[in-house]
C-alpha cells in the first residue's frame, strides 16, 4: 500500500477549528482516486495536511506513506520521498527561472535517492524530453516561475514539474478550478501521460467533468471531514445526477 | 483577518532570531586613544600625530570651523537620535603605529605590525602580507593603515597605492591637486566633519595608459569602542588607465552606536575606467540595532575626461543605518556612469541609499540598477537623482529599482528625482515591488527545496543582475553575506 490514512483528525492551528474528523483512505500504487464533496468538507485541508502545510495541526490519527510515518517529516522531506502537490493557486516566484527552480528540485529528489546531481546540460536534455511529451512551449525554462502565466499555464507548469520529479503520489488540489474546457483537456492529457503502475493520483475536485478525462479507479465523497461514501466511477456519475443532498442528509448528524 | 497574520508570523519569527556576526570579535592590544571630545585642539592634535604639513592642517581647520556652524541633518528616511559628538574619541591607533605612519606602513615589512592586529586581520581573511593572492591590500585598523601590500610590484608600473596619510607626505602635489575637488568640505555635514578629522584611507593613482595588473583593495576594521572612523580615500585614474578597486569592512559587537563617516573621491580622466566595488558588512547592532554602525558616507566620482567610465557596485548588508549615495558627475563627453546595488536590511536596520547621476557633457550615459531587500522590521529606501543639465546633449539614463519584501513588517520606499533640462535626453525609470511570502516558501518546500535554500534561491534570483557586476571574489562573498544575513535566523 502506498498511502494509508487512518482516523486522521486535523484542525486549523490558529483557530483550533476542527476540519478533518477521522478520515480513512487507502491508496495502492498505480491507482487513481477521486475525492469529491461539497464546499467546506475538508478536501483542500486533506491535501494541505498530507503535504505538510503548517497552518494545520494534526490532532489524531496516522498517515503511512510508502512504509514511513508521513506526519513525522518536513514538507521538503515528504516531497523528496515522492509526494507531489499540484496547487489550486500556484504562486509566482519572480527572478527565479523555471530552469533553476526545477533543477534544484530535481537534484534534491535525486540526492534523496542516492543518484548523482544533474548539471545544467544534463538537466536541459532531461527537461526537453518532458517538454515534448507534454507539448509545452520551448521557452518555458527561461521564464520566471509562473510570472505572467495565465491560470491554465500555471496548472500546466505544475504538471510539467510533476513530469520532471516523477513522484510516487500526486495530489491534485482542485486542479480544474478556473480552467476552460481546452485547458482542462490539456491538463488531463498531461496527467494521463504520467499514469503508470508505480504512480498514484489523488484528484480532489468539485465537478465530475474532470473525471471524464482522468478516469478514476475509486471515487470517494468527503463530507464533514471524513469519507462517507466510496465507490467506482459510477458514483461520480450518480453525484453529477443527484448532487450531494442525499449524502448530506444521510450523514448530517454523524 | 487572523489568517493573514499567521501567514507571515513564521517568517517574521524566523528572521528575528539573532544571527551570528562572525566578525564581532574584539582585539585587545595596546592602543593610543585620544580623550573623547572634538574641538580645534583635537584637530590640531590629529594633524600633529600624523606629522602633517601646514596645508593639510589648514584644510582640516577650515573644514572644522565650517562644521561647527552646520546642523546635523535628519532628512533621510532613517531615524537616529542626534549624536553627542563630544562623546567620541577622534583618534585611536595600535601603539606601535603611534609614531605616525612611517613604521606601520613600511611596505612589505610585516614585523612592524602589532601581532594582535595581525591576528585580527587573519581572522577576517584579509591578507596583510605579500603573498599568493593576486590582490593588493591596504589594511586599516581604526585610525591608521597598518599594512599596504604589493607596493613594490605596483611601483614598477608607476602605480601609487598607499595609505592616505602616507600620500600626504610622499605625494603632496597630487593630494593637494585633488582633495576636496569632488567632495568639498562644505558639501554636507559629515563631509565637513570628515575633512576636519579624517583618520586614514587609501590613495590610489594610476598613471596614463596603465592597466592595473591586479585588484586593489582596502579593508577597514573599526575596533576601539566609542571612536568614530573617518576614512578619506582618493582614487585617480589618469588618461587611458584602468583599475578595479574593492572595499571591505567590519567592526566588533558593541552596545552603543559607532560612527563611520567616510569620504571617497574618484577622478577618472579621458579614456580611463574605474570599477569601484564595496561589500559592506558593518556590525548592524543587536535585534534593535543598538550598538550598530552608523554608516554615513559621501562617495562621489567625476568622469572628468571624454570617454571615461566609473562603475559603483555595492552590496550593503550591515550597519544600523546606511546613508550613502555613490554618485557620478558625467562631465566628459561620452562618459559613462553606472551604479549597481544590493541593499539588504533586516531586524531594525534602516537604509537610505541610492545614487546621483549628473549629466553635463554630450552623449553621456548612466545605468542604475538597485535591488532593495527588506526583512524583519527594517526600512529600505532608494533615493536617486538623475539630473540632465542643459549642456547634456543626447544624454541617456536607464534606472531600475526593485524592492523585495520578506515578511510583512518591513518597508520599502522609493524617492526618484528626475530633472531634465535638455530635450534630447532619454530617461527610463522602472520600479517593481515583490514579496516573499509563506506561500512561495511552501511552494518551494513542496518541490523538495528546503526553506533556507528557497530563500537563498529567491534572493539570489532577485539580485542576480547586480552580483554579476561584482568582481568574482566579491560576488561570492556578497552572496554568502546575503545568505547569512537572512539565513542565520532560519533554524
Amino acid at each position: 500500500m502506498l498511502l494509508n490514512v487512518q482516523n486522521l483528525q486535523a484542525q486549523v492551528e490558529e483557530t483550533e477549528k476542527q476540519i478533518l474528523n477521522g478520515l480513512n483512505l487507502q491508496v495502492n500504487p498505480g491507482e487513481v482516486h477521486a475525492i469529491m464533496g461539497p464546499n467546506g468538507a475538508g478536501k483542500s485541508t486533506l491535501a494541505s495536511v498530507l503535504a505538510g502545510r503548517e497552518d494545520y495541526e494534526v490532532t489524531a490519527g496516522s498517515v503511512d506513506f510508502d512504509g514511513e510515518d508521513l506526519l513525522d517529516l518536513d514538507p521538503e522531506e515528504r516531497a523528496r520521498k515522492g509526494l507531489f502537490l499540484a496547487f489550486q493557486y500556484p504562486v509566482e516566484i519572480p527572478g527565479v527561472s523555471n530552469k533553476l527552480f526545477m533543477q534544484t528540485a530535481v537534484n534534491a529528489v535525486r540526492d534523496e535517492k542516492g543518484l548523482p546531481e544533474l548539471d545544467m546540460l544534463d538537466f536541459d536534455e532531461y527537461a526537453k524530453e518532458k517538454i515534448e511529451l507534454l507539448e509545452m512551449r520551448n521557452d518555458l525554462l527561461e521564464r520566471s516561475v509562473n510570472v505572467g502565466f495565465s491560470g491554465g499555464e500555471k496548472k500546466r507548469n505544475d504538471i510539467f514539474q510533476m513530469a520532471l520529479l516523477e513522484p510516487k503520489l500526486c495530489i491534485m488540489d482542485e486542479t480544474d478550478s478556473g480552467l476552460d474546457i481546452d485547458a482542462l483537456r490539456t491538463v488531463a492529457n498531461g496527467v494521463n501521460a504520467l499514469r503508470s503502475p508505480e504512480r498514484s493520483f489523488i484528484v480532489v475536485t468539485h465537478y465530475q467533468r474532470l473525471l471524464d478525462y482522468i478516469k478514476p479507479d475509486h471515487v470517494h465523497v468527503l463530507y464533514n471531514g471524513r469519507i462517507v461514501k466510496s465507490g467506482g466511477f459510477e458514483l461520480a456519475l450518480e453525484l453529477e445526477e443527484n448532487g450531494y443532498d442525499e449524502i448530506i442528509q444521510q450523514h448530517k448528524d454523524a | 483577518m487572523e489568517t493573514v497574520e499567521t501567514e507571515y508570523q513564521e517568517i517574521n519569527d524566523l528572521l528575528a532570531k539573532n544571527k551570528h556576526y562572525r566578525e564581532g570579535f574584539e582585539t585587545k592590544t595596546k592602543v593610543e586613544t585620544f580623550d573623547k571630545g572634538i574641538n580645534e585642539d583635537v584637530v590640531r592634535a590629529i594633524s600633529a600625530k600624523k606629522n602633517e604639513p601646514e596645508w593639510m592642517l589648514d584644510f582640516r581647520l577650515k573644514a572644522f570651523r565650517h562644521w561647527e556652524k552646520m546642523q546635523e541633518p535628519h532628512w533621510a528616511k532613517a531615524k537616529y537620535t542626534p549624536l553627542d559628538y563630544q562623546d567620541y574619541s577622534y583618534y585611536s591607533a595600535p601603539e606601535c603605529g603611534a609614531c605616525g605612519d612611517a613604521c606601520a606602513t613600511e611596505g612589505d615589512n610585516a614585523t612592524a605590525i602589532d601581532p594582535e592586529v595581525a591576528k585580527a586581520f587573519a581572522a577576517l581573511g584579509v591578507p596583510i602580507e605579500d603573498g599568493e593572492a593576486n590582490i593588493a591590500v591596504d589594511a586599516i585598523f581604526d585610525s591608521i593603515s597598518v599594512s599596504t601590500t604589493k607596493r613594490e610590484e605596483l611601483e614598477k608600473h608607476g602605480i601609487i597605492f598607499c595609505s592616505f596619510s602616507e600620500a600626504v607626505h610622499d605625494h603632496p602635489e597630487l593630494v593637494q591637486q585633488y582633495i576636496g575637488t569632488v567632495v568639498p568640505y562644505h558639501d554636507n555635514y559629515f563631509a565637513a566633519l570628515n575633512s576636519a578629522v579624517a583618520s586614514d584611507g587609501t590613495f590610489v593613482y594610476i598613471p596614463p595608459g596603465v592597466r592595473c595588473p591586479m585588484d586593489l583593495s582596502t579593508y577597514f576594521r573599526i575596533n576601539e569602542a566609542k571612536t568614530g572612523q573617518f576614512e578619506r580615500t582618493i582614487l585617480i585614474a589618469d588618461k587611458g588607465s584602468y583599475v578595479s578597486y574593492l572595499e571591505g569592512c567590519s567592526a566588533p559587537v558593541r552596545d552603543s552606536y559607532q560612527l563611520h563617516a567616510a569620504v571617497v573621491e574618484v577622478i577618472v580622466h579621458e579614456d580611463a575606467e574605474v570599477k569601484y566595488s564595496t561589500v559592506q558588512n558593518w556590525y548592524p547592532g543587536d535585534d534593535d540595532c543598538e550598538g550598530g554602525i552608523l554608516n554615513f558616507v559621501t562617495k562621489r566620482g567625476v568622469c572628468e575626461g571624454a570617454n571615461s567610465k566609473l562603475s559603483w557596485t555595492q552590496a550593503e548588508t550591515g550597519s544600523a543605518i546606511t546613508w550613502k549615495y555613490p554618485s557620478c558627475i558625467l562631465k566628459g563627453d561620452n562618459s559613462i556612469g553606472e551604479f549597481y546595488s544590493v541593499a539588504l536590511t533586516n531586524r531594525r536596520q534602516q537604509a537610505d541609499t541610492g545614487t546621483k547621476m549628473i549629466h553635463i557633457g554630450k552623449n553621456t550615459r548612466s545605468t542604475v540598477i538597485s535591488k532593495g531587500l527588506s526583512a524583519g522590521k527594517s526600512d529600505n529606501t532608494y533615493r536617486g537623482q538623475v539630473k540632465i543639465l542643459p549642456s547634456a546633449e543626447g544624454a541617456r539614463n536607464f534606472t531600475q529599482c526593485d524592492s523585495m519584501l520578506i515578511g510583512d513588517q518591513c518597508g520599502a520606499h522609493t524617492f526618484p528625482y528626475i530633472e531634465v533640462e535638455n530635450a534630447s535626453a532619454m530617461v527610463e525609470h522602472e520600479a517593481t515591488t515583490s514579496r516573499i511570502g509563506e506561500d512561495q516558501l511552501f511552494y518551494c518546500q513542496q518541490r523538495g527545496i528546503s526553506e533556507q535554500d528557497a530563500i537563498s534561491m529567491i534572493v539570489n534570483g532577485f539580485c542576480k543582475e547586480v552580483f554579476s557586476e561584482l568582481p568574482l571574489e566579491f560576488a561570492q562573498e556578497a552572496e554568502e553575506l546575503l545568505a547569512i544575513s537572512l539565513e542565520g535566523s532560519v533554524g
